[in-house]
C-alpha cells in the first residue's frame, strides 16, 4: 500500500471551483433574463450543450477519461461566458460555432484543462466578431422584450431577423453618435435624451453589470479569486476614462458609464481572473489587470469594435508568462535581498 | 505575557483530532516481548555496538557508543539478554534495514546504578559530552544530537532560546500531555539549555489550542521562579516548524537553506528534548523511553510512555485498533508516512502512531491537471510557488526547480492539502530533490574518478620516465664499463645484454602511445556525455548546492528524508 503524506486533505476539487464560478454568475444571468427575456437562457443551454458534446468528442479522441473530465465543469464555465458575451438573439449556430472553437481549438488543441494560453471564451468572441461582425453587433432594443416563442424563432432562424429588433449596444451607440456628430454632439446630452441610456449607463444593462459585480465580490469573499486583478482592471479603467472625462467631458463618458457598460464587470471578475490564462503572482495579477483595463478602454473608445475586453484579455494572455517570470515574489527568509 | 506576535505566510487549518487522545493521562506501556533497538537513531554517525550476543544488560546500560562528534549514544531500554545484533527494518519510508541490538527482556526491569549529575561542577564541555553519552537527541522529528546545538556561535549573540511546544500536526498529543503532567521537569530542562546558551530571552511557544498545557507551564515557570515566557501562538499548521515558530515569536525569517538558526541568534529545542535533558542531568537516566501518541482508527486513543525499540504493532495494540485498520502511520497525518513493516521498532523520534484505515483516510480522488489556481502558493509557509515547482519537476527540468528554490521546501504538505486538482505536490518535490542529489553525487563521483585516473596516468608517466632514466644511466655505465673493458680487451657477455635492454624500448614506447591515445579518447567521450543540468548555475545556486552537499555529507547520505524534515520539527 503506497499513499504519500499528507493523509488529510481539504475538501476541494476542480468541479467545486467551477461550480462556484457558475453560481457567482447566476445573479447576472437572472437580471439579464429579466431584461431581455428567456433568450439568454436558451443561448446558455445551446452553449452548454455544444461545449459538453465537443469536450466529450475530443476527450474520446485524446483517449482521456470521459467522466472525470466532463464532470470538472470547466467546459460549462467557458460555455456560459460565451453565451453571456454574445448577443442574446444571435442565431444558434453562431454561439455553437464560437463554443466549438473555444473547446476544440482554444482549449484542447493546446493540451486541454490547465494548458490553454488564451482564455477560450475570449478566443470565441474574437473569432466570431472578426468573422461575423454584423451578427455580433446586433443587440436587442431594450423595451422590445419579445415572448419566448418569437425569440426562439429568431434564434433558430425560423423568423426573419428584422433590423428594427436589433440595435447597437449602449457603448457602440455612444461611439457612433460621437463620431457622426463630429464635435456637435455632447455626451451629457446623449445620455439624457436617448432612450437606451438609464441612470448611469445603458438602460437595464447597468443592472446586469451590477449583478456581475455582486457575483464577483462573492467569489472574492469565497477566496476563489484574489482582489489584485479585478481591482487593477477597474482602477485602470477609472484612471484613463476619468482623466479623459475631466479633460473633455463633452466628448468622453464618465468612469461610472464605462464601469457599468459592456463587459467591464464580467471581464474584471470572471475573465481576467481565469487562473489558467492569467498571471499567478500577486504583482503579476496587478499588472495583468491594469493592462487589460487600459487596453479594454482604448479598444472600446478608439477602436472599431463595440467593446474591447476580449482583445485586451487576449493581448494580456500573451504577456502573462513573461509578467509572471518577472514578478516572482521573494521567498521566506530572502526578503532583504540576502542570497 | 505581552509580547508581539508575527505572522508567517500561508498555512492551513486541518481538523486537529487532538481530543481523541489528549484526555487520558500518560500510561507506562508494559514490557514488550522483545526490543529491537536500532543503533542509528539520530542524524550523524552510527553508534558502535559495545555489547555482544548473549550479554546480560541492565536498564540504561550503554549498548552503542557515539561515533564521532555528531552522534549520540544508545542504551538498553530494560534489563535482559542481547539475543541478536543484526539488520532489521528501520521505521523509515524506504523500508531499508539498519543494524539493531535485539534484547529479550527478563521482566525485572533492573536499572544500572545511576543518579543525578553534579551539575554545578560541570563545565559546558562536560555537559555537552554528558548529553551525548546519555543519548539525548531532538525528539521533535529529526533527531539532531542535542549537544550539537548547545554551542553558541561566538560571532552572533544568542538573542532567543525557543522551546518548541507548538505541536501543530493533527492527532499528535504527546507534547500536550507531557506539558500537562511534567511541566516542572520541562522547565528545569529548559534552564539547562539556558545556562549553556546564555540567551537574552527564553520563550516557550505553545499553540493556543492547548490551554491546559499553557496553564501548567505557566505554573511551573512561576514555581521555579524562572524568567521564561510562555507564549500562546495561534493554531495554524505548520506553526511548529522551527522557522515558522521563530518567525511568529521573534519576527525573524531564517532562510530555508540556512541550516543553523544559531547564525541568526536563535536556537530552538523541542519540549520533549528539554524534558529528556533534565531526566539525564537531574536523574541520570539516559534516553530510553519517550511519550508516544496512539491514535487514529482505535477504540482507546491515548498516550503511552514507551521503551525505545518496542515493535510498533505491539505498541499500537495497547490502543485496541479497530478491525479495519490496514496500516500504521508514524508521525502526523501531514508529514508522517505509512510504515512499510509494522514490526519495525519505535525510535527516539517516533512521536505518534496512527492506525490507518480507508474510512479515516479515504483514498485520494484521481489527480487532475493543474489549473494554476494558486491555492498552493497562498498556502505555502515558505512563500514558494509550488505549481511552478510542479511544472518543472514534472518536466524533469531540475535547473528550473532550483531557480524556484526547491530546496527551501520543508515538505510540510500545505500545498497538497489545499490543491483542488489533488496533485501530490510534495511527492513531486521529493522526487526532484532526490534526482538533483543523485546527479550531484554522480557528477562528484565522476570528477573524483577523473582525478584518480589522471593521477594514475601521471604516476605511470613518471615511473616510465624514471625507468628510462635509470636504463639510460645503466646503459651509459655499461658503455663506460665496456669502453673500459674494451680498453682492457675483455669478454662479450655484457655487450650482449646492453642491446637487449635497448631493444625493449621501442616496443614499450609504442604500447605507451597506444594507451595514451585510448585514454585521451575515453576522456573526450566522458566529457561529452557529462550531465549538463547543473552547468549554468549562478554562483548563488552553486553556493547553495555546495552547502546542501556539505550538510548531507555531515548527516550521512542515507539520512536525506530525515534531514529534510528536520528544519520543521526539531
Amino acid at each position: 500500500m503506497f499513499a504519500p503524506a499528507p493523509f488529510l486533505l481539504k475538501d476541494a476539487s476542480v468541479s467545486q471551483v467551477m461550480t462556484q464560478v457558475c453560481l457567482a454568475l447566476i445573479p447576472g444571468i437572472a437580471v439579464y433574463a429579466w431584461l431581455v427575456g428567456p433568450a439568454i437562457l436558451v443561448q446558455l443551454a445551446i452553449a452548454s450543450f455544444t461545449a459538453l458534446l465537443a469536450e466529450a468528442a475530443i476527450l474520446r479522441l485524446r483517449d482521456k477519461p470521459l467522466a472525470l473530465f466532463l464532470s470538472d465543469g470547466s467546459a460549462v464555465v467557458t460555455a456560459w461566458l460565451i453565451a453571456l458575451t454574445f448577443p442574446p438573439l444571435a442565431p444558434w449556430w453562431l454561439v455553437a460555432t464560437g463554443t466549438l472553437f473555444a473547446i476544440v481549438v482554444a482549449k484542447h488543441l493546446y493540451g486541454g484543462l490547465g494548458q490553454n494560453p488564451f482564455n477560450p471564451a475570449m478566443v470565441a468572441f474574437a473569432v466570431c466578431i472578426v468573422a461575423f461582425p454584423a451578427l455580433m453587433s446586433q443587440w436587442p432594443s431594450i423595451g422590445l422584450k419579445l415572448p419566448l416563442l418569437d425569440q426562439l424563432n429568431i434564434i433558430f432562424g425560423l423568423a426573419p431577423r428584422v433590423d428594427a429588433l436589433s440595435g447597437a449596444t449602449p457603448l457602440d451607440a455612444m461611439k457612433t453618435a460621437l463620431k457622426l456628430g463630429e464635435g456637435q454632439v455632447n455626451v451629457a446630452h446623449l445620455l439624457e435624451n436617448q432612450d437606451i441610456y438609464g441612470n448611469f449607463a445603458g438602460r437595464g444593462w447597468e443592472w446586469v453589470t451590477g449583478a456581475y459585480l455582486l457575483g464577483g465580490l462573492w467569489l472574492w469573499q469565497r477566496k476563489l479569486i484574489t482582489w489584485h486583478a479585478p481591482l487593477a482592471f477597474l482602477a485602470a479603467m477609472v484612471l484613463i476614462s476619468g482623466g479623459l472625462w475631466l479633460y473633455r467631458p463633452e466628448s468622453f463618458a464618465s468612469p461610472l458609464f464605462h464601469l457599468l457598460s459592456g463587459g467591464a464587470m464580467l471581464g474584471a471578475f470572471f475573465i481576467i481572473t481565469d487562473p489558467v490564462s492569467g498571471c499567478t503572482t500577486p504583482r503579476g495579477k496587478l499588472i495583468f489587470g491594469f493592462g487589460a483595463g487600459l487596453l479594454a478602454y482604448i479598444v472600446r473608445v478608439f477602436g472599431g469594435y463595440p467593446d474591447g475586453v476580449a482583445f485586451a484579455v487576449l493581448l494580456m494572455n500573451l504577456s502573462a508568462p513573461l509578467i509572471d517570470r518577472l514578478t516572482q515574489p521573494r521567498i521566506f527568509g530572502m526578503k532583504e535581498g540576502r542570497p | 505575557m505581552l509580547s508581539q506576535l508575527f505572522k508567517f505566510h500561508g498555512g492551513v487549518k486541518p481538523a486537529s483530532h487532538k481530543d481523541l487522545s489528549n484526555q487520558a493521562p500518560i500510561v507506562t506501556a508494559p514490557l514488550p516481548s522483545r526490543l529491537i533497538v536500532p543503533l542509528h537513531q539520530s542524524i550523524g554517525g552510527t553508534p558502535r555496538p559495545v555489547v555482544a550476543v548473549g550479554d546480560r544488560v541492565l536498564k540504561g546500560q550503554l549498548i552503542g557508543e557515539a561515533d564521532g562528534w555528531l552522534s549520540a549514544a544508545i542504551h538498553a531500554p530494560t534489563s535482559g539478554t542481547v539475543v541478536e545484533i543484526a539488520m532489521h527494518t528501520r521505521p523509515h519510508p524506504s523500508g531499508l534495514s539498519s543494524q539493531c541490538v535485539v534484547i529479550e527482556p527478563d521482566g525485572r526491569d533492573e536499572w544500572i546504578a545511576h543518579g543525578p549529575a553534579d551539575y554545578a561542577a560541570m563545565t559546558p564541555a562536560d555537559i555537552c559530552s554528558y548529553l551525548q553519552r546519555y543519548g539525548i537527541v531532538g525528539l521533535g522529528g529529526a533527531g539532531f544530537p542535542t549537544h550539537g546545538k548547545l554551542t553558541a556561535n561566538p560571532k552572533v549573540a544568542m538573542a532567543e532560546l525557543i522551546i518548541n511546544a507548538a505541536e501543530c500536526e493533527p492527532y499528535i498529543t504527546c507534547d500536550d500531555r507531557l506539558m500537562r503532567e511534567r511541566a516542572e521537569e520541562i522547565v528545569r530542562g529548559t534552564a539547562i539549555f539556558r545556562d549553556m546558551l546564555k540567551p537574552q530571552k527564553v520563550i516557550i511557544g505553545v499553540e493556543d489550542n492547548k490551554p491546559e498545557a499553557i496553564a501548567a507551564l505557566c505554573a511551573a515557570v512561576t514555581a521555579l521562579a524562572e524568567p521564561f515566557t510562555v507564549v500562546p501562538v495561534p493554531a495554524l499548521y505548520p506553526a511548529g516548524g522551527a522557522k515558522q515558530l521563530i518567525r511568529v515569536l521573534t519576527g525573524k525569517e531564517v532562510p530555508g537553506a540556512m541550516r543553523s538558526t544559531a547564525d541568526m541568534g536563535v536556537q530552538v529545542f523541542n519540549v520533549g528534548t528539554a524534558y529528556a535533558a533534565w531526566r539525564a542531568i537531574g536523574h541520570g537516566e539516559p534516553l530510553i523511553s519517550r511519550v508516544v501518541t496512539l491514535t487514529g482508527n482505535v477504540r482507546q486513543a491515548h498516550n503511552v510512555e514507551a521503551l525505545i525499540g518496542t515493535p510498533m504493532d505491539e505498541l499500537l495494540r495497547l490502543a485496541s485498533p479497530n478491525p479495519d485498520t490496514d496500516g500504521i502511520i508514524m508521525g502526523g497525518p501531514m508529514m508522517g508516512f505509512l510504515v512499510p513493516d509494522e514490526t519495525a521498532p519505535i525510535v527516539k523520534t517516533s512521536n505518534c502512531l496512527i492506525a490507518h484505515s480507508a474510512r479515516l483516510f479515504p483514498p485520494k480522488a484521481p489527480e487532475m491537471p493543474c489549473i494554476r489556481c494558486g491555492a498552493c502558493a497562498r498556502a505555502c509557509p515558505h512563500e514558494l510557488q509550488p505549481f511552478e515547482l510542479y511544472w518543472h519537476s514534472r518536466a524533469k527540468d531540475f535547473g528550473k526547480t532550483q531557480q524556484y528554490h526547491i530546496f527551501d521546501c520543508i515538505e510540510c504538505g500545505c500545498c497538497s492539502f489545499v490543491c483542488p486538482s489533488r496533485i501530490p505536490l510534495v511527492q513531486y518535490f521529493r522526487f526532484a530533490k532526490s534526482e538533483i542529489w543523485a546527479r550531484e553525487r554522480e557528477k562528484k563521483a565522476s570528477e573524483e574518478a577523473k582525478q584518480r585516473f589522471e593521477f594514475k596516468q601521471f604516476r605511470e608517466e613518471r615511473e616510465k620516465a624514471d625507468k628510462a632514466e635509470k636504463l639510460a644511466k645503466a646503459a651509459a655505465a655499461q658503455a663506460a664499463k665496456k669502453a673500459a673493458e674494451a680498453a682492457a680487451a675483455a669478454g662479450g657477455t655484457v655487450a650482449a645484454e646492453a642491446p637487449a635492454a635497448a631493444g625493449d624500448d621501442p616496443a614499450a614506447a609504442a604500447k605507451k602511445a597506444a594507451i595514451a591515445a585510448a585514454m585521451a579518447r575515453a576522456k573526450a567521450q566522458r566529457e561529452a556525455v557529462q550531465a549538463k543540468n547543473t552547468d549554468e548555475l549562478t554562483p548563488q545556486q552553486a553556493h547553495e548546492m555546495a552547502a546542501i552537499e556539505a550538510r548531507r555529507a555531515a548527516a550521512g547520505v542515507s539520512e536525506a528524508p530525515a534531514a529534510s524534515t528536520d528544519s520543521r520539527t526539531e
